[in-house]
């Protein structure tokens, strides 16, 4: 089949979207069970009877889980219900211990929300918000054997330490009348709301580790003709990519289905209404299963739990603890800070505005801290190929390493010196530069002695110093820093030879 | 207290005797033994016996008592669990072949509690497969036979633990009851049975049927030794969200209150709808249905009529709820983490195929009916208008209970039938519970205790009191008060004239 480039399918058609974004809470324990939630534990370590689903076994919704729903929904704008239900979703998979997932239904915790969405040059895009609802998240099937697929393994394995895991799900509301700039917003959304959960701390937010993912729902209408108004023109049938896990890969996503849609409809055959999977390698999609088998999930309250019933005076409590929007505050920041568009920019892609707020916040100058953090920092980062914020030093190491150049005792050489032991757990900078002997050297006798040495070795430039070619003294003051191997206060040095050359003043 | 054989002894005596060191907890447990030994061949009462468990229990009750340890009031008063309850280590299989050999690694709230009165535990005690049905023959490990009648039906679901009783296997039993299974076999055994308010006892690690239905109880054969056991099992439970945050009511010192026989003031509501004045219900039923109410004038209660029209769309509502529910809290017996593995070529065939040989017909029977009902485009016809129906019958108890302070009827409309007599005809057996059903619906308490034999078959006729929600201190009150009143016209129990049983070598 013949697909095509984003911008022809643009050219020819209205895109319509809407995308869900599932979001993993960092609560201690699980959606109903007391069981750690965490990443990367041995396989079926953080289960109990509820979470694997033993005869008998009952959930308890988690206090923390249902703050944090209500957080997001409040940072997505959206209402509380005063009394919202959990519902069962039935269907039979063998990562779903209880054979039916707990969810939230016709009466999901938050409703009716919109969001600002900023594009990268600045143009604002409000995203109406249909829903944010409470859900547990299923554990994780290991097919060992054949192509790795269920299909055709020899057996399959079963880790049920994610089953439970609390999720918010956030539905948009159709997106229409963005045009070719459909991958972009969509992509700048799942930014956004990647940026809020951080914000409102509420998730880890790595979509590397599938903390926050989205499914891509993109359909394509005619273009409306002349005297009519393109709302007018119904909606195509839609596709939906399920977990796509990047934000290179929303925008890639949306292009390809955007791309193979319209080659489908120019070439007089119909869309399939069904879901997709989305292959990173090839950044294509392939079909899942069809609307025409899709499962009915007989949907009905969960009559094991209590609706959930916020007080209002509780819901205004938590609107107090809102941050402010990401958006807003990175304008806020880079006036305060004095960045650059592009430093600005940076920094963000970077994920380096925290730790440069929290260098800054103990002390460091801005501009400082950004030049540790986008320099040195994310080089050794990038070696490593790990996160910025994985890295293991703090901001609070980073304002000590200043704090020590500003305060004379070491050079930015021996500073980078010191950060390599920091990085090597060697400790603090400051403990780090006296286990490595990295102070510079500030007593004089031993700094006039080397120069002396120095002076003494090369006559012809203490003739041109004393000649007045000030400039000559530098080739004195290297040889210095060799001999102390780095550790001298060059100005200290500087001063010296010229004391010495008797051209002082 | 001079005593030949303990176990027709009632608990209440049995725990004054253990206080006062007339008897051993082991010597207790060891008659319970012999005489399960003796008879259970033919009753069928338990599907699991743990002689040692229970001996252990004993002597270790014993050991503190004899130490000068302060017990709780039932210490070392043996008892039977119905197999819908898990018990650590105790094999659990709610009479379905699909759990048999399934070891729970995990109590019920309900088991900790008996074991924390120190009770030894019998055994468990058989039902019909995960609680559907009337009478017990649809256990899958065979049926349980009525002590007063072998060829006959003890009731169901819970027929084990009332036939348990009747044949003098235990002194005490925990029941369920979704739509009857305490309250019906306790009237067909000539037991008092008690379903709780909903709520009152956890619900925690009892193996669901119908969720919003299930309500586990005590069994008894006198309602002083019920109340003694109520208190055990009830009270706030923060593993059951539904469960009630609030005291077990007094119903001992309502059992106390009531013996004294004075229901001065006490105003007795005879519901026209589940008292057979349409007809339908046998005579000799009728009969001492009435004697009874001439009982409770005598001690000073009002009797009146009342009528509750929406009782009559009960019993559909119920079978649309509870299938319901059930086809979802049954879908985890999927073989895939405990219990029967029908080793096929996939999953999806393993589960089918497990599924298919692993339950029983009644059971496949209620699955499909709730798979039904819940499917997209049936919900609002079935379970949508269940659910409107459940409110009216709320209502109509509601506006009962402003005229009265209990309500009551006959718990069945007949004696037990024989075994196999309905087991062909569905409806006929779910006709049993007419009666009994509505307060499920309500959520609120419901005893039935003995109140006579049938004249034209010999066989026990059960009344039914029904109160408030949270006031199953009132069922204990008029259920004492009408206890003792007829004892005194029996000359004693009604159990004690059930016939003697054929006593195996
Ligand atoms: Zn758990």
């Amino acid at each position: 089949m013949t697909t095509m480039t984003y911008e022809q399918a643009m050219e020819e058609f209205d895109p319509v979207f809407g995308i869900e974004v599932h979001v993993e809470l960092n609560t201690a324990t699980k959606m109903f069970c007391g069981c750690a939630n965490e990443f990367g534990a041995e396989p079926n370590t953080q289960v109990c009877p509820v979470c694997l689903g033993l005869p008998g076994a009952m959930p308890v919704t988690n206090q923390k889980a249902v703050e944090s729903a209500i957080r997001l929904g409040l940072a997505l704008g959206c209402s509380i219900r005063e009394s919202s239900r959990f519902a069962r979703k039935n269907y039979f998979y063998p990562d779903l211990s209880k054979d039916y997932q707990i969810s939230q239904y016709d009466e999901p915790t938050c409703y009716e929300g919109s969001l600002d969405v900023v594009l990268d040059d600045g143009t604002v895009v409000t995203v109406a918000i249909e829903r944010a609802h409470m859900e547990e998240d299923a554990g994780k099937n290991t097919h060992v054997g054949g192509s790795g697929g269920i299909q055709g393994a020899d057996y399959s394995l079963v880790d049920y330490n994610r089953g439970g895991v609390p999720l918010v799900e956030i539905v948009t509301k159709p997106i229409t009348g963005m045009g070719d700039r459909t991958a972009e917003v969509a992509r700048a959304y799942v930014a956004t709301i990647r940026d809020i959960v951080r914000a409102l701390g509420i998730s880890d937010g790595r979509m590397e580790q599938g903390s926050v993912r989205a499914d891509v729902n993109l359909s394509l209408r005619p273009k409306a003709v002349a005297g009519e108004s393109q709302d007018d023109v119904p909606f195509g049938k839609r596709s939906e990519t399920k977990n796509v896990n990047s934000l290179r890969a929303i925008e890639r996503a949306v292009r390809f289905e955007a791309g193979r849609q319209a080659a489908l409809l120019l070439a007089g055959q119909p869309v399939v209404q069904e879901t997709r999977h989305w292959h990173e390698d090839t950044s294509s999609t392939t079909p899942g299963r069809s609307k025409e088998e899709a499962e009915d999930y007989r949907y009905f309250p969960e009559p094991d739990l209590l609706p959930v019933e916020p007080s209002r005076e509780w819901v205004e409590e938590l609107r107090g603890t809102i941050p402010e929007h990401p958006a807003k505050m990175r304008a806020r920041l880079r006036e305060e800070w004095g960045f650059s568009d592009l430093e600005m920019r940076d920094a963000v892609a970077a994920d380096a505005l925290d730790l440069i707020a929290a260098t800054v916040a103990v002390g460091t100058t801005a501009q400082a801290a950004r030049k540790w953090w986008m320099g040195e920092l994310s080089r050794v980062a990038n070696d490593r190929e790990v996160a910025l914020t994985s890295l293991p030093v703090s901001p609070a190491a980073i304002a000590e390493l200043q704090g020590l150049i500003d305060a004379g005792k070491i050079n930015d050489k021996l500073a980078r010196q010191a950060l390599e032991g920091v990085l090597a757990g060697e400790g603090s900078p400051a403990e780090v530069v006296e286990s490595r002997g990295l102070e510079v050297v500030s007593d004089d006798s031993a700094l006039e002695k080397a120069v002396d040495d120095a002076l003494a070795s090369q006559p012809d430039v203490l003739a041109k110093i004393q000649d007045g070619k000030l400039q000559a003294a530098g080739a004195i003051v290297g040889a210095v820093m060799k001999a102390t191997r780095g550790q001298a206060d060059a100005g200290r040095v500087r001063e010296i030879i010229l004391q010495r050359a008797g051209v002082e003043g | 207290m001079s005593v030949t054989d303990w176990t027709r002894a009632t608990a209440a005596q049995m725990a004054d005797a253990l206080a006062a060191g007339e008897v051993t907890s082991v010597e207790l447990v060891q008659a319970h033994l012999d005489r399960i030994a003796a008879v259970d061949g033919p009753v069928h009462a338990f599907l699991h016996i743990d002689a040692e468990g229970a001996l252990e229990t004993a002597r270790a009750v014993d050991a503190d008592r004899a130490a000068g340890v302060s017990l709780p009031r039932l210490a070392g008063v043996p008892i039977g669990i119905k197999d819908v309850l898990v018990t650590k280590g105790l094999p659990t299989t709610a009479g379905s072949r699909i759990l048999e050999g399934w070891i729970p690694p995990y109590d019920a709230t309900v088991t900790r509690r008996v074991r924390e009165a120190r009770m030894p535990i019998l055994g468990k005690t058989n039902m019909d497969e995960f609680a559907m049905g009337s009478s017990t023959e649809h256990s899958g490990y065979g049926p349980t036979r009525n002590p007063w009648d072998l060829d006959r039906i003890p009731g169901g679901s819970g027929g084990g633990s009332a036939a348990a009783l009747a044949a003098f296997e235990a002194p005490l039993t925990i029941g369920s009851d979704t739509g009857g299974s305490i309250r019906q076999p306790a009237s067909v055994t000539a037991t008092v049975g008690v379903k709780p308010t909903y709520g009152g006892v956890s619900r925690f690690g009892a193996i669901a049927l119908a969720s919003s239905l299930d309500q586990l109880g005590p069994c008894g054969r006198t309602v002083l030794d019920t109340a003694l056991l109520h208190e055990v099992m009830g009270g706030h439970d923060e593993m059951d969200a539904t469960s009630l945050d609030e005291p077990v009511p007094a119903v001992v010192e309502a059992a106390l209150e009531g013996a004294r026989m004075d229901l001065t003031g006490v105003k007795v509501g005879v519901v026209r709808e589940l008292s057979g004045a349409d007809g339908g219900y046998q005579a000799g039923v009728t009969q001492r249905f009435e004697e009874s109410l001439a009982k409770l004038r005598d001690m000073g209660a009002e009797v009146v009529e009342v009528s509750c029209p929406s009782f009559e769309y009960a019993l559909a509502a119920y079978y649309v709820i509870l299938p319901s529910e059930a086809s979802s809290n049954l879908a985890k017996f999927d073989s895939v983490r405990f219990g029967l593995r029908v080793e096929k070529t996939t999953v999806e065939k393993t589960m089918l195929a497990t599924r298919a040989e692993g339950f029983g017909d009644e059971v496949k029977r209620r699955i499909i009916l709730g798979t039904y009902a819940l499917s997209a485009g049936y919900y609002d016809a079935y379970y949508g208008s269940a659910q409107k129906v459940r409110t009216l019958v709320q209502r109509d108890f509601d506006a009962a209970f402003e005229r009265c302070d209990v309500l009551v009827s006959p718990t069945t409309p007949t004696t037990p039938f024989k075994i196999g007599e309905r087991i062909d005809d569905p409806l006929a057996m779910y006709l049993n519970d007419i009666a009994t059903i509505p307060a499920n619906l309500a959520g609120i308490p419901g005893m039935s205790l003995p109140s006579g034999l049938a004249p034209e078959d010999g066989l026990p006729v059960g009344f039914q009191i029904l109160a408030p929600a949270h006031e199953d201190a009132r069922l204990y009150r008029i259920g004492a008060a009408l206890e003792a009143s007829l004892a005194a016209e029996w000359g004693g129990p009604l159990s004690a004239q059930a016939p003697e049983l054929e006593v195996a070598e």
